[in-house]
């Protein structure tokens, strides 16, 4: 592998990762605000149970994501300073507004949420988790912004080779972010919806296999209590609720991504043929979507692939709306790319051993195809179990079956894996450029890039593989710990959360009720320690 | 002289001296985990007084190398891609410190708490130190080419300058957070952290005073060596007032000797944001490496309103966590005896649950 290669395996493996914690934590975040609201408008103490445990789990996964953040904003320049050089006039601006707009407030707020349940009182108390996950929120937009614009590069004039913003409304409402925005954010909320999910309906599972619950003569559930700190009959509640909270997420985030969705793939069409023709590894002009393709779905010759099953019109509904429009395929996309932006790569030396060679404009379908699949896959299975798991819990039992339980806890990692073809397909289908050509402007638009160019050219390859291995081996221990300790803290239930609940001598239960002012000046403990 | 390159230079110089003050004592708390405290309360203690805070001190350094990449992405791409290996190590120290603040009371094992409190203070080694070698190489020059890359190997950045730096941002985090522990905590914490203090400030200040006037050699302006002495007065007059029990002016007067020597340091580097050591031809200005001034127009104004608004919230969290925190605050690590005490996903077991029998 050279230089390049593996900057891409660095970028892709970082990312990936980081973007497993993060719709949890985006999703979560918001599903636990929306829990401590309950609990603060109605008192009731399930809603603060569940805020409690929910918010546990919120927490171990939310520094993974702001520990793996920072390597994402260090490494434009570390190994991609060609292409900070090129795009830093419009691209590091929504970067620095990120962290000054939504960092800072995500990062002060969270700790005032954490160390604060005493210190404030309630209702600020709830603000700043409101606050916090507003911040998320506007994470999110800044970075859709910043990568909609590699995908879709808007607001900019070229200013001695090198684009220049003149137009910052147009790169802050360019439209590919617009429905990348809301698309990223349901896809967060399935994340959430299927966590919560599986947790409660192992717990309910859990709950009447350990004989705590039992199911009487009319099929009705009778709520019982064991001799375990929290496992009592509200305890029952806090899993249904939150059972019934999760599925409702996870079938409305959905139908989000679905609608949000549909507008991204005919906004694609438009500004970059080449990915959606090679979503459906498409090789000739045509209606169909493909149900299944075989072949070789090899980047280079596109003729060997087969489309074994094809629905007629579906191709053209994704693209345009009707049934009939010819969408075009790789073959005629091709001709036009290569008149378009040249067959080799220019004979200069950012583009080291690759100068002159020629371009491959046809992304790696095998990875497109099926990212494209997986995404649209994952998250229908995730939105169907989601609907089953209402119904089939509509009276308040979940089944003895273990094997259900099974999917249900596993069916977890269903959004996860839409979330990462999602992203996957949308990068590599970029390929092989880093700042993707408007097709649509007239003659040749200059504001692009090629990723072969883009890496840093003073970083030697044994550097980037030295990154790669240090980072790669330092996320998988730390994945082992965080799933580790998710589960510690998912098998120990709300106790674990609530130590109040195991040792009601601690003075916490009075502070809520009596909505404890500020700062109170005796020696009592922390609300929250480390 | 450009106006808006230049305002966006103090601006950046702005957000390294909130990250140096404010992440300063965090790291060298992180540190101190270690060297200072004795036993498992201590480190709580410690950690406590941080806890609230830590992560939004953070972000400075985030806000300060977003805003380079916006405002100068010449300067942003040059340093740190011809950091490459330092910069991964501050990456790595920084992800193991965050996540150990978090994750180190979730298991109650003295194994998992040690091996914690070793990721917490090597992390935060680690971090001051490559981020105080990084910040004195962009002050006193890195061998770039013409396009602004690094020559020679992956080493080759090396110099004195980086140990100086490095050396002086990780002596001025210790004695920092001693005197930010003297103001925060109470009992004997606060009183050992007071002495060390006293007894530390006049030797661990020497390294960034030896990267002050490293720098001003170089490139050094009357009003910045001027600068250095008032450093220097802010040091001896820390020192006086920690002696006099005043902890929270100390704490102050040390805070003005950073600002004093990022200031000095900056304004002596000026306009110069990174010096090539291979031919002057080549050095990165605020002239060569900026944005357009559309762009640092937008995120002036964006500045403007965004960073005394963070000032404000970051100075209320301080508030609401004033209280001096002291072992008697600290709440006892009881393990919880979990719901679910069997591995039972993937085994079969079918016995009724262990978890029912309690303790």
């Amino acid at each position: 592998m050279d230089a390049l290669e593996i900057a891409r395996w660095q970028f892709g493996i970082t990312t990936v990762y980081h973007f497993m914690m993060v719709p949890l934590t985006i999703g979560l975040g918001l599903v636990v605000a929306i829990m401590q609201t309950i609990w603060y408008r109605t008192g009731k103490p399930e809603y603060l149970r569940m805020t409690k445990f929910w918010g546990k789990l919120f927490l171990i996964n939310f520094i993974m994501g702001v520990a793996t953040g920072i390597v994402q904003e260090f490494q434009f320049g570390m190994a991609w300073s060609e292409y900070s050089r090129f795009v830093g006039d419009v691209f590091g601006a929504p970067l620095a507004l990120e962290a000054l707009l939504a960092f800072f407030v995500e990062s002060t707020f969270l700790g005032l949420w954490i160390f604060g349940w005493k210190q404030l009182k309630r209702g600020v108390h709830l603000a700043c988790l409101w606050i916090a996950v507003i911040g998320s929120v506007f994470s999110a937009y800044f970075i859709i912004v910043a990568n909609s614009w590699m995908q879709h590069p808007v607001g900019v004039e070229m200013v001695d080779g090198r684009p220049v913003m003149t137009d910052a409304w147009a790169v802050f409402t360019n439209n590919t972010a617009l429905v990348a925005v809301p698309h990223t954010l349901f896809g967060a909320l399935a994340v959430a919806g299927a966590f919560l999910l599986g947790i409660a309906w192992y717990h309910l599972w859990r709950r009447r296999h350990d004989g705590i619950d039992v199911v009487d003569n009319n099929g009705k559930l009778v709520p019982g209590e064991a001799a375990i700190p929290g496992r009592d009959k509200s305890d029952y509640t806090v899993w249904m609720k939150s059972l019934r909270i999760g599925a409702v997420v996870a079938m409305i985030s959905f139908a989000g991504t679905a609608i949000t969705g549909d507008l991204q793939g005919k906004l694609m069409f438009e500004q970059q043929p080449m990915k959606m023709a090679a979503a459906e590894a498409a090789c000739h002009d045509g209606t169909g979507f493909s149900v299944l393709s075989v072949g070789n779905l090899g980047a280079t010759n596109c003729d060997d692939i087969v489309a074994v099953i094809e629905v007629p019109g579906i191709l053209s509904f994704l693209a345009k709306g009707d049934f009939t429009t010819e969408v075009k395929g790789v073959n005629s996309l091709l001709g036009e790319y290569k008149e378009k932006y040249g067959t080799h790569l220019p004979d200069n030396p950012l583009y080291g051993e690759r100068a002159g060679q020629e371009i491959q404009y046809v992304p790696v379908m095998e990875v497109t195809y099926w990212g494209f699949r997986m995404m649209i896959g994952f998250g229908g299975i995730a939105a169907f179990a989601a609907l089953l798991a209402l119904w089939v819990t509509r009276k308040g039992v979940v089944p003895q079956s273990k094997w259900l339980m099974r999917l249900a806890v596993f069916g977890i990692l269903a959004p996860f894996g839409a979330n990462a073809a999602g992203w996957i397909f949308t990068e590599m289908g970029r390929q092989p450029f880093v700042v993707a050509p408007n097709p649509d402007m007239n003659g040749i638009d200059q504001v692009f890039m090629f990723t072969a160019a883009a890496v840093s050219p003073g970083v030697s390859a044994g550097e980037l593989l030295t990154s790669l291995v240090v980072l790669t081996a330092i996320y998988a221990i730390l994945l082992v710990v965080e799933v580790k300790l998710l589960v510690k803290y998912i098998r120990g239930g709300v106790a674990s959360a609530m130590p109040e609940l195991a040792h009601p001598a601690s003075d916490t239960d009075d502070d809520d009720k009596n909505d404890a002012g500020p700062a109170k000046s005796g020696d009592d403990v922390l609300a929250f320690a480390y | 002289m450009e106006l808006l390159p230049t305002i966006w230079f103090v601006a950046i110089a702005v957000l390294w001296t909130g990250y140096l003050f404010l992440e300063g004592f965090d790291l060298g708390v992180g540190m101190l985990m270690k060297l200072f405290a004795r036993n498992n309360t201590d480190r709580r203690v410690l950690l406590n007084t941080i806890g609230p805070v830590w992560d939004g001190n953070e972000v400075w350094l985030l806000t300060a190398a977003g805003a380079t990449f916006a405002a100068f992405p010449l300067w942003y791409a040059s340093l740190f891609s011809a950091l490459y290996l330092p910069l991964l190590a501050v990456l790595a120290a920084l992800i193991f410190r965050a996540v150990a603040f978090e994750y180190r009371g979730k298991v109650d094992s003295e194994r998992w708490r040690n091996r914690w409190d070793w990721a917490i203070a090597v992390g935060s080694f680690v971090a001051a130190f490559g981020i105080g070698a990084a910040l004195a190489l962009t002050t006193t020059g890195l061998p770039l080419n013409a396009n602004g890359d690094r020559s020679g190997g992956p080493m080759s950045w090396f110099s004195g300058y980086a140990l100086l730096g490095g050396f002086g941002v990780v002596a001025f985090a210790l004695v920092h957070a001693l005197a930010f522990l003297a103001l925060k905590t109470d009992g004997d914490v606060r009183h050992r952290a007071r002495s060390w203090f006293v007894r530390l400030v006049p030797f661990a200040v020497l390294p960034m005073f030896g990267w002050m006037v490293s720098v001003q050699f170089l490139s050094g302006k009357p009003w910045t060596w001027a600068l250095v002495a008032a450093g220097a007065v802010a040091v001896i007059l820390a020192w006086t007032l920690a002696r006099a029990g005043a902890e929270g002016r100390a704490f102050g007067a040390l805070g003005g000797f950073i600002v004093c020597a990022t200031a000095s340091i900056f304004g002596a580097a000026f306009p110069v944001v990174i010096p090539s050591t291979l031919d002057p031809a080549f050095n990165l200005t605020i002239s060569n490496a900026s944005s357009s001034d559309y762009t640092l127009g937008l995120m002036s104004i964006v500045a403007a309103v965004g960073l005394p608004l963070v000032i404000a919230y970051q100075s209320w969290t301080y508030w609401v966590f004033r209280r001096r925190v002291s072992a008697a605050h600290i709440p006892e690590a009881h393990g919880f005896l979990p719901a679910i005490a069997a591995k039972v996903l993937i085994s079969n077991d079918n016995q009724p649950a262990a978890s029912t029998k309690g303790d």
